[in-house]
């Protein structure tokens, strides 16, 4: 199965070059550090200087979309925790938006607050890593050790609203697994006071750094036409200068006008979009990312409509809460409806896409349904798959010491792009 | 495919989608149109293209002023054997967003078996390269004129298309067979 | 190495002599307390690892946080995450390379026993190909979970002394029994059977 493999894509040569060149062939993972688990670089390499790049994939690919014709609707929220494992909620997320759309149901007011707060911790969560591991790549550990610190926050208050740290499944089709704690808002708040001051520390290391910056500017450039060109989207595309964010441009949750049907607008946030394509570019742009999503928390977190998170459960779609299960027949009845195969509701028959801004980019799932109680086709649109295309192009010119940079600005979490 | 939800009219779908409206002005063909659940205009739109206009049709979507779909952002496969009312077998799913009108199109193009073939349209969105060979994967579809069509999720030797209905969830095998080291093994 | 008496015979008096027990429990113990993990992070287990080498839960307290990923330098493989069949030559290759002695801990549901994806290309559980000393459950496990797992690999190498990886054979041969309130408070974990 390792097999012999060869650089197969298309070796550069340049012009003017008249000198018979001794090229060799270097393999880059998939077990190695930089490579962020299972990736595999075969580099063609002329010295130090990168000739050709062919990368293999696919040392993760679990089955994810067979999966989801096995699992209910509900069920499969768990294997959505492990695609984009560095921000599980986001993915939680996703996937119920793709299922409501395909049933029709609007959630409450009070489920689409908690949830776009809960997506922009996940969003703080994933650029923390990215951008820790980005130094660790460039060789400056203390920013990945001092990134953990606001994630083990974060952490806590996933633990607190929904019992796991890490793989949360916090989400369901119509609502949420249960409704937060009276004491999560307070301990919310108190992030949001700690975490600026985090992010500080961390920039304070990178971002005037004159090593840095020599390592990551100008290196691994993207024009915004070729951006948009393959496919790229998120703080990938918004550092080439594409401005597209699927919060402002096509708005979900709380990011919709009139969003609790009392008229309230969307919180006010800015989209930071940069112009230089590199590596650099990509790190400034999720350090901005991030204080927006600091901002969007503090002002939705005092602001939760009251009321139930989910939508009532007599169209027998979303579960009942626990205390209705044990203490009413009725709860009791739906209940056994939902969870047992061959009962429960019939959603419709057709397809639905349903698209988030996840913080790697368009995170999207494409449903089949037949009408049964599992999906008939489950399709992610994986946002790192679609990145990670061009880093062929990247890469060629650039030396081997800038492999590592490069890949880890991308931000390829190996379980979304292989699935 | 399943028969469209009878509320939703040809025509709206065609008044409500500028792209739409401009495919079939400009192309001859008669389209069909598989809305999906949502109301016409809400991006979820899906338009069938027959396997030998594909690529030309695909040009036109990425140039024309009132369409331009700049970029690709989805190219599924989907397997539609034990699909109640199905007609064809295997549909790839193009999912086109254009930033510059702020709309979504989607495209679908079934092929059957045996030897289901379909144009590539990586000289249209350099975007298909990989998802090309993803559904070539997983489903066995081939894409003509695409300069490296090879595995790419599983390893080259895999043989079958795991994606497919008639292969089940736990394989054939592929996970057991494979030699044990032991602890004395250097 | 088996260790014998002064005289040179095998197994003299059935126990081994004094000066090289007291070198034996030495190597254990520098063994033990600086082991080198080689993080094999495929997936989610691999970001628990990571937060287990962070400050909260620090590894570093056990003399673990010298994470190589060489395996020549290496010499506990934690498998964090699930591994497909198209990674397992990688694993096993891994695994041949480190040198003894060498220590093996699967990390999470998915590579003990392929956890949630009983899918085709998932293996189900590393230990039908190679072998491994420690599973550590969870989906992820928690860091607490994780460093249980390093001080129980901690015990058999106090066990299993200077041993290689083929003469240890398998395991601590631990039997967990549940504790009944009037028992006053016990170690946590098992007693050892």
């Amino acid at each position: 199965m390792t097999g012999e493999w060869q650089a197969t894509s298309r070796t550069m040569i340049e012009p003017g070059r008249d000198r018979r060149v001794e090229r060799w062939t270097l393999n880059f993972g998939p077990q190695h550090p930089a490579t962020h688990t299972t990736l595999q670089l075969v580099l063609e390499l002329d010295g130090e200087r990168v000739v050709a790049c062919t990368p293999h994939i696919g040392y993760l690919h679990s089955g994810f979309e067979k999966l989801g014709e096995h699992h209910t609707y509900d069920q499969y929220v768990t294997v959505t925790d492990r695609m984009n494992y560095v921000s599980p909620m986001a993915n939680n997320i996703a996937w119920h938006h793709a299922c409501e759309k395909l049933f029709g149901i609007e959630i409450t007011p009070r489920c689409k607050a908690i949830r776009t707060i809960i997506l922009e911790l996940a969003r703080i969560q994933d650029h923390l890593l990215c951008l820790g591991a980005m130094g660790l790549d460039v060789g400056a550990m203390t920013v990945f050790l001092y990134e953990f610190k606001p994630r083990e926050w974060i952490y806590d208050l996933f633990e607190e609203i929904c019992g796991a740290r890490f793989t949360t499944s916090y989400t369901r089709v119509g609502g949420l697994m249960h409704d937060m704690p009276d004491a999560w808002p307070d301990h919310v708040k108190s992030f949001c006071r700690r975490t600026p001051e985090a992010i500080d520390d961390m920039e304070v290391l990178l971002t005037r750094n004159r090593i840095f910056i020599e390592r990551t500017k100008g290196i691994g450039v993207v024009g915004h036409d070729d951006a948009i060109d393959w496919g790229l989207t998120g703080p990938m595309a918004r550092a080439s200068g594409v401005k597209r964010d699927l919060r402002k441009d096509e708005p979900f949750l709380c990011y919709e006008h009139n969003w609790d049907g009392a008229g309230s607008s969307p919180p006010q946030f800015k989209v930071p979009i940069a112009t230089g394509g590199d590596v650099y570019s990509r790190y400034l742009v999720r350090v901005e990312e991030m204080r927006q999503s600091l901002s969007i928390v503090e002002q939705l977190i005092d602001n939760i409509p009251a009321g139930s998170v989910n939508v009532e459960p007599e169209g027998k779609r979303t579960l009942s809460s626990k205390s209705e299960v044990y203490f009413s027949i009725e709860g009791l009845i739906h209940h056994f409806e939902k969870i047992m195969t061959n009962r429960g509701f019939t959603p419709p028959m057709g397809e639905a896409y349903g698209a988030i801004e996840s913080p790697n980019g368009e995170l999207g799932f494409f449903l089949v349904s037949d009408g049964g109680n599992a999906p008939y086709r489950v399709r992610c649109r994986p946002p790192s798959f679609m990145n990670y295309q061009c880093y062929p192009q990247l890469i060629v010119g650039h030396q081997i010491s800038d492999v590592p940079p490069i890949l880890g600005s991308i931000n390829i979490i190996a379980a979304e792009l292989d699935r | 495919m399943s028969e469209p939800p009878a509320d939703i009219a040809t025509e709206k779908v065609v008044a409500g989608h500028p792209a739409v409206r401009a495919l079939v002005e400009s192309f001859d063909q008669q389209f069909d149109f598989a809305p999906g659940l949502l109301k016409a205009g809400e991006n979820q739109v899906c338009v069938r293209v027959p396997p030998d206009r594909l690529l030309e049709v695909m040009t036109f979507l990425r140039h024309d002023a009132r369409c331009r779909f700049e970029q690709l952002s989805d190219l599924a496969g989907v397997d539609y054997l034990q699909f109640p009312g199905a007609t064809d077998r295997f549909a790839v799913v193009y999912g086109l967003v254009s930033l510059t009108h702020n709309h979504r199109l989607w495209v679908k193009c079934f092929v059957n078996d045996p030897d289901p073939k379909v144009p590539s349209v990586v000289a249209v969105w350099k975007g298909a390269d990989w998802p090309e060979r993803e559904v070539y994967d997983l489903f066995g579809i081939v894409f003509e004129g695409h300069p490296d069509l090879r595995r790419i999720l599983t390893w080259e030797g895999f043989g079958a298309h795991p994606l497919r209905k008639d292969y089940p969830l736990r394989g054939l095998g592929e996970r057991e067979s494979y030699p044990v080291i032991g602890r004395d093994h250097a | 190495m088996e260790l014998t008496g002064p005289t040179g015979a095998p197994g003299h008096t059935g126990q081994p002599a004094y000066a090289l027990t007291r070198l034996d429990k030495l190597l254990a113990w520098a063994r033990r307390n600086s082991l080198w993990p080689l993080p094999y992070a495929t997936a989610c287990c691999g970001i628990e690892l990571m937060a287990t080498a962070a400050s909260r839960f620090d590894i570093a307290r056990f003399g673990a946080e010298a994470m190589r990923f060489t395996p020549r330098q290496c010499d506990l493989l934690v498998v964090a995450g699930r591994v497909t069949i198209k990674m397992m030559p990688v694993l096993q290759r891994i695994y041949t390379q480190m040198t003894e002695p060498k220590w093996v801990i699967s990390m999470g549901a998915c590579c003990s026993s392929g956890g949630e994806f009983d899918t085709y290309a998932v293996v189900q559980g590393i230990d039908q190909f190679m072998p491994v000393d420690v599973y550590v459950p969870g989906c992820p496990p928690c860091p607490e979970t994780l460093l249980e797992g390093f001080m129980t690999i901690q015990r058999i190498i106090n066990e299993g002394r200077a041993r290689p990886s083929h003469q240890r054979g398998r395991g601590l041969r631990i039997r967990v029994e549940p504790r009944s309130p009037s028992q006053s408070s016990a170690t946590e974990g098992g007693q050892e059977g």
